[in-house]
């Protein structure tokens, strides 16, 4: 029950682009179109479930034990970068049309700074295996319903008349300010 | 100091290992590529506009090598490309008919009437989506603001005195245009000398003649001037429309039409 909650909280209210900021270049960069904003979020919550899972492994078992917690960071980035790349091979072996359609956001995610939030944030609050697991899990979640509702937002404002000021960047930052707010309703929920 | 050392050895053990893992991995989970691929798609334009159906020039590269696309797939690069790709994989490419884009809709500013000054967003797609489909009195015209135009990676389409015309010379056929076009105006036609009618309002020929002079009425006098047997073009829904496959490019019913909205269009010679 716990996990479920940690899942809903990580997802809806610590929402991971819209209440904590990380994870942003991909959130504005991929979010034109629906279709691509489905492919990298998918992406994203195999990337990060997996991520949490293994560097909270390496963390428990590898850097706990010997006091290295000092090399978290740098430790971590390592994993992510390479877990990225074998998923990349992985699902060209495997599942060719899923690596199709996911296409170029796989290597992407390397550089998401949400994926090694996620994975820092784990530890500095203790959590064991299972729990950094499904709170990664959550994370990706949230990630891909935020990034998946500008998408939509988009497409529908893409033939509006938009004020000349506000064309490109300035009504999506908008947007995503707006939305921002709206997901600060979660706040008082959990 | 020894913690600095600690911390080396560390980190570089993680990355010497996960360097060794990917290594091993990237033999284990290695994917054979056909080297067709590469050429096939060096050869392609490159603009990735998807007019093959394929997404992108590399999926149709794959598909080519792998047999599920004709050589002759990209109607971008046409005949010439096509025979180099067949050159590479074997078996020849046939002969392809070079199309270009065709706007069925000769109902310019003098031509067609507006019936109130639209001031609205100046994009088709919202045009025509208002009610009665903006100021054109005719709601199957070309409404002028150049979605097509945006469309367009090659310059080959253009905005001439309220509707768009295309470029036959720089038109590459891919069909990128066709997929802009909110009215569904534009269709491939041969290059070839063929007839084409510029219209495409079913309306009867009393609603058709009450907001533009360049409309087809229906009047049937092309089909009578057709020399082909069973003709190449006939009247359906009160609008005129040409067999590209039968049309031989006489000119005859572009002559005879009262409304000239039949166009005659010639191989421009080099």
């Amino acid at each position: 029950m716990s996990l479920l909650l940690l899942a809903i909280s990580a997802a809806l209210v610590n929402n991971v682009v819209l209440s904590q900021f990380l994870g942003l270049c991909p959130f504005l960069g991929v979010s034109k179109k629906i279709n691509t904003s489905t492919g990298m979020s998918m992406a994203v919550i195999v990337v990060i479930t997996a991520a949490s899972a293994i560097c909270g492994a390496i963390y428990q078992f590898i850097l706990a034990p010997l006091g290295l917690t000092y090399l978290n960071t740098i430790v971590f980035i390592l994993v992510i970068a390479s877990l990225v790349q074998f998923i990349e091979m992985f699902l060209k072996k495997s599942n060719p049309a899923l690596y199709e359609s996911l296409g170029v956001f796989l290597p992407l995610i390397t550089t998401n700074c949400a994926v090694l939030g996620v994975a820092l944030t784990n530890v500095q609050k203790n959590y064991d295996i299972l729990t950094a697991t499904v709170n990664g899990f959550g994370t990706a979640i949230g990630f891909a319903l935020a990034i998946l509702l500008l998408a939509s937002l988009r497409e529908r404002m893409e033939n509006n008349d938009i004020p000349e000021s506000f064309k490109g960047m300035p009504h999506v930052l908008l947007t995503a300010g707006l939305m921002s707010i709206a997901f600060f309703g979660w706040a008082g929920v959990l | 100091m020894s913690g600095v050392i600690i911390a080396a050895i560390v980190v570089g053990a993680a990355g010497i290992g996960l360097g060794f893992f990917l290594a091993f991995m990237s033999k284990k989970f290695a994917v054979e590529v056909d080297e067709r691929e590469e050429q096939v798609r060096e050869l392609l334009p490159g603009n990735n506009c998807g007019a093959c159906g394929y997404p992108g020039c590399d999926g149709a590269a794959v598909a080519m090598c792998k047999g599920e696309a004709p050589v002759t797939a990209c109607p971008v690069g046409g005949p010439s490309v096509a025979d180099q790709i067949a050159a590479i994989l074997g078996g020849s490419a046939g002969a392809t008919e070079k199309k270009v884009a065709f706007v069925k809709c000769a109902g310019d500013c003098d031509k067609a009437k507006d019936l109130y000054d639209y001031d609205g967003v100046k994009t088709c797609a919202i045009v025509s989506s208002v009610p009665g489909g903006g100021a054109k009195g005719c709601s199957y015209g070309c409404r002028g603001f150049g979605d097509c135009v945006e469309a367009c990676d090659f310059d080959a389409i253009h905005i001439v005195n309220g509707i768009a015309v295309v470029d036959r010379e720089k038109c590459v056929a891919c069909e990128a245009c066709v997929k802009a076009c909110p009215k569904n105006l534009i269709e491939m036609i041969p290059y070839k000398r063929t007839a084409a009618v510029s219209c495409y309002s079913n309306d009867p020929a009393k609603d058709v003649m009450a907001v533009c002079k360049a409309g087809c009425i229906g009047c049937k006098i092309c089909e009578k001037e057709c020399p082909i047997p069973d003709g190449a073009i006939h009247v359906e829904n009160n609008l005129a429309k040409v067999d590209y496959k039968k049309c031989v490019g006489c000119g005859k019913c572009a002559a005879k039409c009262p409304k000239k909205v039949i166009e005659m269009f010639a191989v421009k010679k080099k």
